[in-house]
């Protein structure tokens, strides 16, 4: 390894050969300020267009400050990140950032979590001159169904576009134009609705300012509560849990189940319910279809679909109907558990309490805001009436837990109601990259052998690489398994199915890097992929402290087969609880 | 905006395959398939854009974010006129900002815009060599030099009926 010394504030460092300035000063423990800079180690992610310069130093011997983040390191450097010199072009920088930047941080859905706020606190920021020779440029607000762009407010730090292009490939974003009309937007300025965005969220995970952010569902949630003709049912998914508590300032990997169930209960919610449930549903299903193709396969039946892709993440469905139509009966038909708690609810809960469907509300809070535009999508309603009426992040159920002045911190832990907050640890895991398909290979090995399993923890499908493989031993028959998190590495696997040249019978896709609990609704990261690799932890903690482990035990799944369903697959869960994909692929017309 | 339908007629689409075709459908020759279809089409509107990113495998908002970009490209038809004035040192020097100024009163558009008749068109551009006859205003291929603010009615003039 080819190393290089240099000198960074007065001090000597060695540092391999192509480290920047900005990591060999972060090693030294000097924290050089950086704005479009980002990096997710762990996912190895990182983003450097070298375009904001807020990072810039002086290297001796050179006419100009260099940005650090996209300098490398030379032998015998001589580097000062803090002189007279450098502070002033730093917030000569910010101030020309700000000039042309909105000035309504009071009322902007960023407050207070705003990087470009924090920024200008960081560096002093009393004053924003030049404003009389920048123009502020003048984008419409758009609103899709998941995310709201207000690009009078991007930087153009050209994280979203990286998320979007690279981390993605979805390519709904770009930079466009030049000069103060700068922005990054869709092509001809379309409305992202119309553009190929899957709603992962992830450009609004990492965008620094209020350029980007969720459409808020809270006050209608809230009205829904203040409406005492509804009941109103929630649910939460599993990666809420490992993440809320961080929005109060608890460490990063701390597990609030018990605390989000009672402070769901003094929100005013009728029933406190969890999606949990519903992933054990949907192992029941989706493990059900997986055997059924398998079998069907083993018997040599040619025309059966395998790998059996997993279709619980709405950000990965619009990714393949837009990509991949023509893949798109390859896909379990099982809802997501979001929609089959709907489903559910709606009908075997709403007829054991004995009220209208029209009369119930059921709200969702998800890591995730493709769950949005999921839930009203129009062949999960009936007549008019959505299974989930409202769908809010792990940010919004937190800034509503604030607003009704609940002290989260200090709240008694409670349990979910019943029967649809019962879940075992299979559901949990839903949460992590791999997680579903752990949860399968559990119910399907013991309902394929008829024997128990001595160990349910699957390690080999734990981790953070982008594509895994594993093969697990089904009494004889091996079964190979796909993982890809992060919808390039999707794409990866996706190419190879299309190609017939897929090795797997299994492949579990989840649309954002780790999974649900890097979802692009959980509590903003700030590039800190520390945060992602606890929340895995928290979660797999919480499967490994449950008693019941696999969801064919969950005593409500079996209750809910004998009073309702019949049997997994059977008719009637085929109607309630399966779905069928569109082909949304852009089609070029010839014109006669 | 809404949606956009992607509706071409076959000779034009069979063009733009043609165009992408020659460059091998490489994406990083996005910018030479842009020029050979404006000197074609003689804009870029987004359905040739549509069709360009299909055929190199690119997203289409990259198309529109290098179209956007360079101010070269133009998404907007231009007139059967298209008047340019240059900007370049030589001619700003000499008044060629309130020749500009002349025009886009006269004809009630911006730069880069065409009049609702389709007849004219405004562009603005830097230096086109004839800086002895600062300041310069082309109509299509016709040089008109030494152009006052004043002279701009009679310009327009030698293109009507």
């Amino acid at each position: 390894m080819e190393t290089v010394k240099l000198t960074i504030d007065n001090k000597q460092i060695e540092v391999q050969k192509g480290t920047t300035i900005l990591k060999a000063a972060r090693e030294m423990g000097i924290d050089i300020p950086t704005l479009c800079h980002m990096e997710l180690h762990d996912l190895k992610i990182e983003n450097k267009p070298g375009g904001c310069r807020i990072c810039v130093v002086e290297v001796q011997g050179r006419r100009n400050l260099a940005p650090a983040c996209i300098t490398k390191c030379d032998e015998g450097m001589v580097v000062r990140t803090h002189n007279p010199r450098v502070l002033n072009a730093r917030r000569t920088v910010m101030e020309f950032i700000l000039s042309d930047h909105p000035k309504d941080c009071l009322t902007c859905p960023k407050s207070g979590r705003c990087e470009l706020q924090d920024m200008a606190v960081r560096l002093g920021i009393r004053d924003i001159p030049h404003q009389d020779i920048s123009e502020m440029s003048t984008y419409r607000l758009d609103t899709s169904p998941s995310i709201i762009r207000d690009l009078d407010k991007c930087i153009m730090c050209r994280r979203c576009e990286m998320m979007c292009n690279e981390v993605q490939t979805v390519g709904a974003l770009s930079g466009i134009n030049r000069g103060f009309t700068a922005a990054v937007a869709p092509a001809f300025e379309q409305n992202l609705e119309y553009s190929t965005c899957t709603y992962c969220g992830q450009c609004v995970a990492v965008c620094p300012t209020g350029a980007l952010t969720e459409v808020d569902h809270t006050p209608e949630v809230l009205r829904a509560l203040a409406d005492p003709s509804k009941t109103v049912v929630v649910q939460t998914a599993p990666a809420v849990r490992a993440a809320l508590g961080e929005e109060f300032g608890m460490e990063p990997g701390t597990s609030v189940t018990g605390k989000m169930a009672a402070a769901l209960r003094a929100l005013g919610f009728d029933y406190v319910f969890d999606t949990d449930f519903a992933a054990d549903l949907t192992i029941m299903e989706e493990g059900t279809e997986l055997l059924g193709r398998v079998d069907k396969f083993l018997k040599g039946d040619k025309n059966v679909k395998l790998p059996i892709l997993t279709s619980c993440c709405p950000g990965w469905i619009n990714f393949f109907e837009n990509n991949f139509p023509e893949l798109k009966d390859v896909p379990s038909t099982a809802k997501s558990p979001q929609q089959m708690f709907g489903a559910i609810a709606k009908t075997y809960f709403a007829d054991k309490i004995n009220i209208k469907r029209e009369d119930m509300v059921v709200v969702s809070v998800m890591p995730c805001l493709a769950k949005k535009y999921e839930r009203q999508r129009p062949e999960f309603s009936v007549n008019g009436n959505p299974d989930v009426d409202y769908s809010i992040s792990t940010r919004e159920l937190a800034s509503f837990i604030k607003q009704a002045n609940i002290d989260f911190l200090n709240l008694s832990d409670e349990e979910f109601d019943r029967p649809l907050g019962e879940s075992t640890g299979a559901a949990v895991i839903f949460g992590n990259t791999g997680g579903v398909i752990e949860a399968a290979v559990r119910t399907a090995y013991e309902l394929y052998t008829g024997k128990k399993l001595d160990k349910v923890d699957f390690e080999q499908l734990r981790g953070m690489e982008g594509v895994r493989k594993a093969t697990i031993d089904f009494n004889g028959l091996p079964l190979n398994i796909g993982i890809a998190h992060g919808l390039s590495n999707a794409r990866k696997l996706l190419n190879d199915v299309k190609a017939g040249k897929s090795e797997f019978h299994a492949i579990e896709i989840m649309a954002c890097p780790g999974g649900c609990i890097g979802g692009g609704g959980q509590p903003l990261h700030h590039g800190d992929s520390s945060i992602l690799m606890a929340r895995a932890k928290a979660i797999y903690d919480e499967d490994a402290s449950k008693t019941l482990r696999k969801s064919h035990e969950n005593p409500y799944i079996k209750q809910l087969y004998d009073e309702f369903l019949g049997e997994p697959n059977s008719e009637k869960a085929h109607h309630l609880l399966h779905t069928h994909y569109f082909d949304k692929k852009k089609k070029i017309i010839v014109k006669q | 905006m809404s949606s956009i339908k992607i509706e071409l007629r076959k000779e034009d689409i069979d063009k733009i395959n043609e165009v992408c075709a020659s460059f091998n459908n490489e994406p990083l020759e996005l910018i030479n398939v842009l020029h050979k279809c404006q000197e074609h089409f003689g804009y870029l509107p987004a359905e040739v854009q549509e069709v360009v990113a299909e055929q190199l495998n690119i997203p289409v908002a990259k198309v529109y974010g290098v179209v956007s970009f360079y101010s070269f490209f133009t998404m907007t038809p231009h007139g059967k006129h298209p008047i340019s004035i240059c900007m370049g040192t030589a001619c700003y020097v000499r008044g060629a900002e309130k020749v500009l100024e002349e025009f886009k009163k006269e004809l009630g558009i911006q730069v880069g815009q065409t009049t609702p008749d389709g007849k004219f068109s405004l562009s603005s551009l830097r230096c086109v060599g004839a800086c002895g006859l600062a300041p310069v205003v082309l109509v299509g291929e016709k040089t008109y030099g030494r152009v006052a603010p004043d002279d701009v009615k009679k310009i327009l003039k030698d293109y009507e009926g």
